[in-house]
């Protein structure tokens, strides 16, 4: 029972732990910006008037939506990077990071999109027209009346999606960026035998950057809701 | 009130062969309207011609086509078949060109549609600037001039949910004004109201009419069309039953379609 709970390797290996949960911060907070582009755009793509940018849209949703995130990092690492030769930087670590975030980012836009499309389904059709006939084109109307309503409106799933790519750095770092917090787990688990304890000190850890990252978009989402 | 393009040294020049009608040429003609919703023929043949400072009354039974109508003079339904110019100018396609129409073309709409995430000023502010491409500071002036001549300066800050029926139809009407239209649509304005607000937005509209705007107006609302047309189209089934002086039509309907309508409304 004293070995189960027994915490001084994590307190030992805080610097160690906070080094890889500051990676994985870094990953989170990059692919989210990235992720919000790619999730828009796809959503643009998926409501434009040009049938070949909706199918293009709806084909990339598809296939991104329904691959598992591991083969998408695969491919991007394997694949693009190794083979290919298709490199960021010629550090390993600034490479692995950028095709990191670009697997992440891409599989989560599309997750983005689908969120961002529900959206704008609950924008009525008559702000539309009303800015229309005001004579906005589409792409104004769609900047400026359409998109932030429709924003507003799924901050909360869209949320859920972004806690979920927060965790699924986990997934990208084992592929592609052996720094973050899981992977250094892993490493720990290697070097000091897999315990408890250490699982535990990572899960917290998760817990702190996660649960308030919840919390903030529950009040975000009260906070922007639009009156109708 | 705002110079809505109605002298006659602006009608010079117009294009189209329109232009020798008295007064320097009409500014909304329909020719050989049609328009299919899928089996339904909801426009049949719609041939209307709208002078410069004209109010246009139509009115007919649900299902007529006259929102239809309204809606197929800027384009928020194409039509099938016919010709609708608009100045001169026939309908662009859409586009920039369509848009710049529109943007000369003011729409009212039964739901009022005020954009829900800006306040009552940005409402009105948004086409000046982001169409008409006018300075900011400009454009507020000219937004709080237009809020108070609708009765609503003091609700500029606040957001349209926060507004009664009423009070966003006007800010609507001030909406479409800020873009200084040549014509402007009201689709059934008044018939999402509860009924004490009705006359707040007609007393607007019919300002507007006194001043010598151009109107075309779906609408149930006989005391205004009394008021302040000049002429009532009555609509059935997808055409122009018949089309008069509002005195003439509601005193001596010609058709037994326009008198029966009648009687069912007047009799309340």
């Amino acid at each position: 029972m004293d070995q189960l709970f027994n915490f001084t390797e994590v307190f030992d290996n805080l610097d160690k732990i906070l080094t890889g949960f500051w990676a994985t911060i870094r990953l989170a907070v990059v692919c989210m910006i990235l992720s919000m582009i790619v999730g828009t755009v796809l959503a643009v793509f998926r409501v434009s008037p040009t049938p070949v940018l909706r199918g293009v849209g709806t084909f990339l949703v598809n296939v991104l939506r329904n691959t598992p995130l591991t083969l998408i990092a695969v491919l991007c690492v394997s694949g693009l990077s190794d083979v290919l030769a298709l490199r960021f930087s010629d550090a390993p670590s600034v490479n692995g990071f950028w095709w990191a975030t670009t697997a992440l980012s891409i599989y989560t836009g599309a997750f983005v999109c689908e969120a961002l499309r529900s959206g704008i389904n609950t924008v009525p059709l008559g702000q539309a027209e009303a800015a229309r006939s005001i004579g906005l084109t589409s792409g104004q109307s769609l900047r400026m009346i359409i998109l932030p309503q429709a924003f507003r409106s799924v901050i909360g799933p869209l949320g859920s999606v972004l806690i979920a790519m927060f965790k699924n750095t986990a997934i990208v770092g084992a592929v592609a960026y052996a720094v973050e917090a899981a992977a250094t787990m892993k490493l720990m688990f290697f070097d000091l035998g897999a315990s408890l304890p250490i699982f535990i000190g990572f899960a917290v850890g998760y817990l702190i950057l996660i649960l308030p990252t919840g919390y903030f978009f529950g009040w975000l989402a009260k906070r922007m809701a639009v009156a109708r | 009130m705002t110079d809505s393009g109605g002298g006659p040294e602006l009608t010079k020049g117009g294009g189209g062969p329109h232009d020798d009608t008295p007064g320097g040429g009409p500014l909304v003609v329909l020719e050989n309207v049609n328009k299919h919703f899928g089996e339904l023929h909801v426009l049949r043949d719609i041939n209307l011609t709208v002078q410069r400072g004209e109010v246009v009354v139509v009115i007919g039974p649900s299902g007529s086509g006259k929102s239809t109508l309204c809606r197929s003079i800027n384009r928020l339904e194409p039509i099938d078949s016919g010709t609708i110019l608009v100045d001169g100018k026939k309908l662009p396609e859409e586009g920039k060109d369509l848009a710049r129409l529109r943007a000369d073309v003011g729409m009212v709409f039964q739901s009022f549609n005020l954009f829900a995430h800006k306040t009552i000023l940005e409402n009105v502010m948004l086409g000046p600037i982001k169409v008409r491409k006018q300075d900011k500071a400009a454009s507020e002036r000219h937004a709080m001039e237009l809020l108070e001549r609708v009765g609503i300066a003091n609700q500029a800050g606040k957001y349209p949910a926060q507004l009664s029926g009423g009070q966003q139809q006007r800010v609507a009407i001030a909406r479409s004004l800020a873009m200084k239209p040549k014509v402007m649509l009201f689709d059934e304005p008044t018939s999402a109201l509860d009924p004490e607000m009705i006359n707040e937005v007609l007393d607007v509209m019919t300002s507007l009419a006194r001043d010598g705007m151009t109107m075309i107006v779906v609408t149930h609302e006989m005391g205004f069309a009394r008021k302040a047309a000049q002429k009532v189209v009555f609509m059935a089934d997808g055409q122009i039953v018949e089309s008069n002086t509002p005195e003439e039509f509601f005193t001596n309907a010609r058709t037994d379609r326009a008198r029966d309508f009648l009687s069912k409304i007047l009799t309340h």
